[in-house]
């Protein structure tokens, strides 16, 4: 099993690297951490979509000197799902940050159980 | 392709240019294209509804001039066409009930704002009702969730702050395993577009090559499905994001949006995987003792609650488990019966977070039971409304709860065996405890409070929030009577829904 | 020979010793003795009062008032100290257990997966052969991957920039602090913008002067990849990116008020509009052609020129328009909550 991990390298590693943002993002209780986790398993799950194109000997898909054989590029399908992944990333980070700040400035700490017992003796 | 095969596509172009739209408009102009668009997506819904009752097979339609597998497409059917109707329909319903009162929880100048979440998140269910690709599904769940995260947050105070930081910690786990399994999924077959995935899936169980990654793809698929709707031991996002809301809000999210991730979890299971191998997998099991936790543990929470909109909340935990009973029965008839549970659960929901509004705002705004007595005399309407909501959750004859109750025991008797004795049981109990928790708020609506309280004099009721909610029961109770045609149209959508 | 320097104590050595002999908890203390000096008060009275807003709603005060309300509470009490700790011990255990389970079965189901770089993967199918070998000639684009995302699956890619233009207006609904009805600043704006007058660089020459070189090479280079997106790696998503950054170096350096000659509110939402509607009618018009069988009409023009790629190149740019000011109305928000 080892040798199959070694050959698979890349996919491992990303494997890796979601359990632990997963774990951040469980385990945390400071928000910043939480959102330094969310982003380490989304850029683990790129990781593992980029790593499925590649194809050994062959070169990125831009058609150069004409030449448009199958044999010549690797695959394109998963740099397109790439981006668009990493565009919902970028703006799940956004609004989990506005949201922190919007927590900080009213109970002035970042420790997401310190502001649960907080808010729960406010009145609805 | 004549033009009426060509409404699903303006529907969902509709709902994306309206909210692109609104971001440019005062507010008034906003609610009313908002109105309007609710409006156009219903009739046109309804007239593909009509034209598939016509056709025989359900029709692609491409998106872009390349066929599938290249290009992406979307597929339309009757089960599709159905949903499309539903949703809409109760949508609809809650603007017109609801939107009336969104200036006491929306500043004006973030209205606009409001009203592109609510546009775009009935896009985004469009769109997950018709698509026939699976990184489609992904794109727009997202749209989803953060529609749904800025449809709470809107109301500025602590309680949804926090809610809302907890509701998108738990979808980002979701979202993330859901990738993973697409990901994955990708990475054994090749293909994105739902047809083509499907031979390869075929191809794989026969082979064998593969299998292990593909119990790996189903089972985080399904886990991140059932966290974003609130399947039962994922829940923990769900009674404090429906409880602190604008009832509006409440209503689209746990009517419309969270049912919308379950279709999209059928979907999955009938056309992309194929329902025996779900079965062969033992995924049904899992799905089935979490629907029944679900609808036994979301009950007995609902009864220990002081605050109304909580225990609706609740309860809603608990009719999401009835969906989930149905799916994990693991027969045609019992992803039918789940499917008709997703209408009624639609129609009933929505108009019980928008009439307990009303409710609480003839009392004075208080949300606890002591304040609440006899608010039905003081508000007529909304007491019926509720009253006959309450009856149909409850499972009592003529409304929609019953139909659907009726359904999930036929399909589960018809297995035999220990499941059909769990489900009876399952059922018999939930139906205990759901009449402890409703016919108890029920009774103490109507009751004459010991000391006449004071309360503060309310605005009076619009006539077209009455109208609205008439409508619904009205719709609730021809659920009830005349739901034959909608189960026929289900079961003979499902034939060509795979 | 050996007398100490003066600055002994801020050396890296001394540091390390200091750890050697005494742990982490020594340098921590000395950091938190360093930050709770109280410094004495300012003499601008902008920023006294800055000062003593601070002080006013400092984090202890709240903590104490919200401390003695649970204190009624007997149950909170314990689950605060004893209760909490077991609890909070459980969970963490729990939740090391999930998520070490979690990463053994994704790493059986790695070893089971195809192998990496394989030319017989799955994904080498009938799908990407299309795009390779017939990719130039159907959508006129050089880049395969930008004629993949932006003609062949060019719906999600529209979900895509829905999903920039949500999480912009989700922003918006929670930090953008609204005037009153008449345009007089509230309270809030007032002190927002005072907290960000007395953080903000003013006038810093280092700052300003790079940013006077660096500001137009960016806003060239950004340019330039977006224009070249059908050609070669690039595109809008990448060249808006850049393109906000050089606004970000440019509002840092010069300020909101030279910066917002240019770049208002206004500016940000008609763009937006715009861009985005014109991407939404553009592929609303492609969409409908392609599924009813219609010739779309659009010239596709001379692989490798950069007029060419029919669509391709106007939606770039509408995409890098929208992702510049986003990017841009993010930063903008987080500062001072708005323009």
């Amino acid at each position: 099993m080892w040798q199959l991990l070694y050959e698979n390298l890349e996919q491992t590693v990303a494997v890796i690297l979601f359990g632990i943002g997963f774990s951040i993002l469980l385990l945390q209780r400071n928000l910043i951490r939480k959102i330094i986790g969310l982003n380490i398993m989304d850029t683990a799950v790129y990781l593992f979509l980029a790593s499925m194109g590649y194809i050994s000997g062959r070169k990125a898909p831009i058609v150069v000197d004409g030449v448009t054989q199958t044999t010549a590029y690797i695959n394109p399908i998963p740099a397109g799902l790439v981006l668009t992944g990493i565009v919902v990333s970028v703006s799940f980070t956004g609004i989990m940050l506005a949201l922190t700040i919007r927590l900080y400035r009213r109970y002035h700490t970042l420790d997401i159980d310190e502001i649960a017992m907080l808010a729960r003796g406010e009145d609805a | 392709m004549t033009l009426v095969h060509n409404f699903p596509f303006f529907c969902i172009l509709l709902c994306m240019a309206a909210g692109i739209f609104t971001s440019v408009l005062k507010p008034k102009a906003a609610k009313a294209l908002t109105f309007v668009v609710a409006g156009t997506v219903l009739v046109l819904s309804a007239l593909t509804l009509r034209l598939t009752l016509q056709l025989e097979e359900a029709y692609p339609f491409i998106m872009g001039h390349f066929p599938a597998p290249w290009g992406n497409e979307i597929r339309i059917g009757r089960l599709e066409a159905l949903m499309a109707t539903g949703f809409s329909a109760v949508l609809l319903i809650s603007l017109l009930a609801g939107m009336w009162h969104t200036s006491n929880f929306v500043s004006e100048q973030k209205t606009n704002l409001y009203c592109i979440m609510i546009d775009l998140a009935l896009a985004a269910v469009l769109v997950l009702i018709y698509t026939n690709d699976l990184f489609t599904v992904y794109v727009f769940i997202e749209i989803m969730t953060i529609a749904s995260c800025a449809l709470v947050v809107v109301r500025q105070n602590g309680h949804t702050l926090v809610a809302t930081t907890r509701y998108m910690i738990m979808h980002l786990f979701g979202s993330g395993l859901l990738l993973l399994g697409i990901a994955m999924l990708y990475g054994i077959t090749g293909h994105l577009l739902m047809v083509p995935l499907h031979e390869a899936v075929v191809n794989i169980v026969q082979t064998g090559e593969h299998m292990g990654p593909l119990t790996v793809v189903i089972a985080l698929i399904t886990a991140g499905l059932a966290i974003k709707s609130a399947m039962f031991p994922f829940h923990g996002w769900a009674p404090d994001t429906y409880a602190f809301a604008p009832p509006l809000s409440s209503a689209i999210l746990s009517g419309i949006i969270s049912t919308a991730y379950i279709f999209v979890l059928i979907k999955f299971f009938c056309r992309v995987i194929g329902l025996d191998v779900i079965i062969s997998q033992q995924i049904t099991p899992f799905l089935f003792v979490c629907g029944v936790s679900g609808m036994i543990i979301g009950s007995i929470m609902a009864i220990s609650q002081r605050d109304i909109r909580r225990m609706i909340a609740y309860s809603s935990v608990a009719q999401i488990g009835y969906i989930y009973l149905g799916l994990g029965i693991g027969t045609k008839a019992g992803v039918e019966a789940a499917l008709f549970q997703m209408l009624v659960h639609a129609a009933v929901k929505s108009v019980l977070f928008l009439s307990t509004y009303e409710l609480v705002n003839v009392s004075g705004d208080h949300k606890h039971f002591r304040y609440l007595h006899g608010a039905g005399y003081r508000n007529v309407p909304a007491g019926i409304v509720f009253t006959i909501a309450a009856m149909s959750m409850v499972g009592i004859p003529f409304t929609g709860g019953f139909i659907v109750k009726l359904n999930l025991a036929i399909s589960g008797i018809a297995i035999g065996g220990w499941v059909r004795a769990l489900v009876l049981i399952a059922l018999a109990l939930s139906t205990l405890l759901n009449s402890v928790y409703f016919l108890h708020t029920v009774v103490s609506i109507y009751r004459r409070p010991a000391q006449e309280l004071d309360y503060p004099k309310p605005e009076k009721t619009l006539p077209v929030v009455a109208v609205a909610l008439f409508t619904s029961v009205l719709l609730i109770i021809y659920l009830g009577i005349g739901s034959e045609p909608i189960l026929r149209v289900i079961e003979t959508g499902l034939k060509t829904f795979s | 020979m050996s007398k100490r320097r003066s600055d002994w104590e801020s050396r890296p050595q001394a540091r390390f010793r200091k750890w050697y002999k005494e742990g982490f908890l020594a340098l921590d203390n000395e950091i938190i003795d360093h930050l709770t000096r109280t410094t004495e008060l300012p003499e601008n009275i902008e920023d006294r009062l800055i000062a003593q807003q601070e002080e006013m709603t400092s984090r202890q005060h709240e903590r104490t008032l919200a401390l003695e309300r649970l204190d009624q509470y007997n149950m909170l009490a314990w689950a605060r100290t004893r209760g909490r700790k077991a609890i909070s011990r459980l969970y963490v255990i729990l939740a090391l257990a999930l998520g070490a389970m979690m990463i053994f079965f994704l790493l059986e189901t790695v070893a089971l997966m195809p192998r990496f770089g394989d030319p017989a993967t799955p994904g080498a199918n009938i799908v990407s052969e299309r795009y390779i070998t017939k990719g130039l000639e159907e959508t006129g684009a050089t880049n395969i991957v930008a004629g993949m995302i932006l003609d062949y699956r060019a719906f999600d890619t529209l979900g895509e920039s829905t999903v920039l233009f949500i999480a912009a207006s989700a922003v918006l609904i929670l930090l953008r602090i609204d005037r009153n009805k008449d345009g007089s600043p509230v309270q809030e704006l007032i002190a927002a913008e005072s907290d960000d007058r007395h953080y903000e660089p003013r006038n810093d020459r280092i700052l300003q002067g790079s940013a006077m070189i660096l500001t137009p090479i960016i806003f060239l280079y950004g340019i330039y990849i977006i224009l070249n997106g059908h050609l070669s790696p690039g595109g809008g998503f990448s060249g808006g990116a850049i393109i906000s950054a050089g606004l970000i170096l440019y509002l840092d350096a010069f300020g909101f008020d030279k910066a917002g000659r240019f770049f208002t509110y206004k500016t940000f939402t008609w763009v937006s509009f715009f861009s985005l509607s014109f991407y939404a009618l553009a592929k609303a018009y492609s969409f409908y052609c392609g599924a009813n069988n219609l010739p779309s009409g659009i010239p596709l023009g001379t692989p490798g020129a950069i007029l060419s790629g029919g669509l391709i190149m106007p939606l770039n740019i509408a995409v890098g328009m929208v992702v510049a000011c986003t990017m841009y109305i993010f930063y903008a928000l987080f500062r001072k909550g708005g323009l």
